[in-house]
């Protein structure tokens, strides 16, 4: 089984070539260019860097939110596009569980954060029994002062990750009442290839959907939608 | 259904090549519709499929982009599907993928790229970045099917107000151009203004046809030392101040009214009552002003209408002929949205006539957005070696003949 795993979520364009075996190929950017200009000619190279045939890949996995809105529909468009030609599922999984992989196997409770703006993260909270994903907190956009207040209710030691992480490192050293870490940068932001490590129990338990079906978890409704509900509330 | 021949090489020397055409799947997400279509030789349209989203945008009153690129995600694979199958094709007979990539909003551009982008790639077809205003000319293409280059073509949208000169397929020359707002712009404005809602421009023009398009004298700008240009924003003032004249007016009348009733020992007039006096009794959307039928001097809401559009349909012929004229061309052509407009269908036609050119205009399915268009522009880019490759970017602010 070959999974192609995708995450465009974030600042990082990240994509992997993963069987049970081996992370066959991972090729990640975090600088400043469009996930439009960088996605597919990722894509295009891991294939041809490892020689594999169209027809060897089993589902695409993609990183299926939350994060940035015009990050996640780049990767979910570019996802829904291959995966209708190739004929393959595609595998959502949530961007927090997939960054808290990066840490798999830690004993430790992981928590990534990633910057939604207006004071608020996106954020949830994961363990680990033995490399089987654990969740602590469900995937939430959060303010980060009740992210720190959960945390510290939770009462276990915390690894920190994710682009928020460092953003609020002041806050989280001055209100937490556990101790906690931030992972370091080789562990600390979006890797596709934690991706299609959690897409492969994913894909064994029949979670995927067609390329029709799939849509991105914004967990965020639009600003429009917002000021509307607010403005019928009065 | 293919000729027998169809599984052969594709070299130009094989005769069975024109027998089998270029078939162009083509993918367009601009702005709130999203849509797919397959055309055979940039001018035969197979398929031509459009999901709106129009009756969503209407309850904010214009297109929100968030929620225009969200729908298109959740729209873009059964359309492309759909366009395939009405078609009766599959991605294997296609020769060409082609996307809008600007001008446009940049979250809905991004969907249609990067799913044009990895359709190609998994596919292995070449790949053809359009612009947007190109498509909107190369209607033209498809609904005459004998009309070629060079003409002078009037593109009029929510968007777009230019006059342009076709010297080429793919080769263009702006000759005149809007300082502010579009003509489509001001439609959707005076439609808010006078409670039609959103979009403005079919509204207006059904409205208008009620009216008396000199009832009211709104101002025709012109631009110094650029005849061919265009500015809309004076006319628009002059709309709406001539709005809140008939409002503050219809205020006093109302306000004498109740005095006069309540001295009457009487309820308060009735919201139908106000109305009639010009007073706003709430917006049938929101996002719209409500705006009484029938104002103090006995001009209706129909004159009003009328009278805009004449002023903008005025503007818009005027100048395109005169161009047309200083050009030396024969053929005058409409695009965009606004293209559907029937007041300006008509008067191009009778004014473009009266001066020995020839009027064409797509009909009215081409001139809202659309993806059939997209693939006449790219059939005459393909044939021109125009191919992108992977690292095609939407560019919302893309500029005409851009390449």
């Amino acid at each position: 089984m070959k999974i192609l795993a995708i995450d465009s979520s974030a600042q990082v364009a990240s994509v992997a070539l993963v069987s049970e075996g081996a992370v066959l190929a991972e090729y990640s950017v975090d600088y400043k260019k469009t996930h439009s200009q960088t996605l597919m000619p990722q894509i295009s190279e891991i294939l041809r860097m490892t020689e594999t045939d169209p027809s060897e890949i089993t589902a695409i996995a993609v990183a299926a939110g939350p994060g940035s809105f015009t990050g996640l529909r780049i990767g979910a468009a570019t996802v829904k596009g291959l995966a209708m030609v190739w004929n393959v599922p595609i595998v959502p999984v949530s961007t927090v569980a997939a960054l808290a992989c990066n840490l798999a196997g830690t004993q430790d409770a992981v928590c990534p954060l990633m910057d939604a703006r207006r004071q608020q993260v996106y954020t949830g909270c994961y363990g680990f029994d033995g490399s089987t994903i654990v969740e602590y907190m469900p995937d939430a956009c959060a303010e980060i002062a009740s992210v720190i207040a959960s945390i510290n209710a939770l009462g276990r030691k915390v690894v920190f990750l994710g682009d928020a992480a460092e953003l609020y490192a002041e806050r989280l050293s001055k209100e937490l009442t556990v101790p906690f870490s931030i992972a370091p940068i080789h562990l600390r932001k979006q890797r596709a290839a934690s991706v299609g490590w959690l897409a492969l129990s994913l894909y064994n338990q029949g979670k995927t959907v067609s390329a029709e079906e799939f849509v991105p978890t914004y967990l965020r409704i639009s600003q429009a939608e917002r000021e509307r509900e607010a403005r019928l509330e009065q | 259904m293919l000729p027998a021949c169809a599984a052969n090489s594709r070299r130009l020397s094989n005769p069975c090549d024109d027998m089998k055409g270029t078939y162009i799947l083509a993918i367009e997400s601009s702005c709130d519709e999203t849509a797919a279509a397959v055309v055979k030789n940039g001018r035969e349209v197979l398929s031509n499929v459009i999901s709106s989203q129009i009756a969503l945008h209407t309850l904010y009153g214009g297109v929100v982009p968030e929620i225009a690129s969200r729908k298109h995600i959740e729209k873009i694979n059964p359309v492309i599907t759909e366009a395939l199958a009405a078609a009766k094709m599959s991605l294997a007979d296609m020769d060409a993928i082609a996307v809008t990539y600007g001008p446009g909003l940049v979250g809905s551009l991004l969907v249609g790229v990067a799913e044009a982008k990895a359709i190609a790639f998994a596919a292995n077809k070449p790949l053809i970045g359009v612009h947007h205003i190109e498509g909107h000319v190369s209607a033209n293409y498809i609904s005459h099917p004998d009309l070629e280059p060079p003409f002078l073509c009037l593109v009029v949208s929510g968007g777009h107000t230019h006059i342009v000169m076709v010297e080429d397929y793919g080769t263009y020359r702006i000759i005149g151009r809007t300082h502010d707002d579009a003509a489509g712009e001001a439609y959707d404005k005076i439609a808010r203004a006078i409670g039609l809602g959103y979009p403005g421009g079919p509204k207006v023009d059904a409205l208008a046809k009620q009216g008396d398009p000199n009832a009211i004298a709104f101002p025709r700008a012109h631009i110094e030392d650029c005849p061919y240009d265009f500015s809309f924003s004076g006319l628009k003032s002059a709309v709406l101040n001539y709005l809140n004249i008939e409002k503050m007016k219809a205020r006093d009348v109302a306000s004498r009214g109740a005095q006069e009733a309540s001295e009457a020992g009487e309820a308060s007039a009735k919201p139908g009552e106000l109305a009639r006096h010009g007073v706003p009794t709430g917006g049938d959307a929101e996002g719209t002003e409500a705006c009484p039928d029938t104002f103090s001097d006995g001009v209706t809401k129909a004159d009003l209408a009328a009278s805009f559009q004449e002023a903008v349909v005025d503007v818009l012929v005027t100048r395109t002929i005169a161009a047309a004229k200083a050009e030396g061309v024969t053929t005058v052509a409409i695009a965009g949205g606004v293209a559907s407009n029937s007041a300006l269908r008509n008067r191009m036609r009778e004014v473009g006539e009266a001066n020995g050119m020839r009027v064409v205009y797509p009909e009215p399915i081409l001139c809202t957005d659309n993806a059939a268009m997209i693939g006449a522009a790219a059939y005459y880019e393909f044939l021109r070696g125009n191919v992108a490759d992977l690292t095609l970017n939407a560019v919302p602010g893309l500029k005409l003949g851009e390449r």
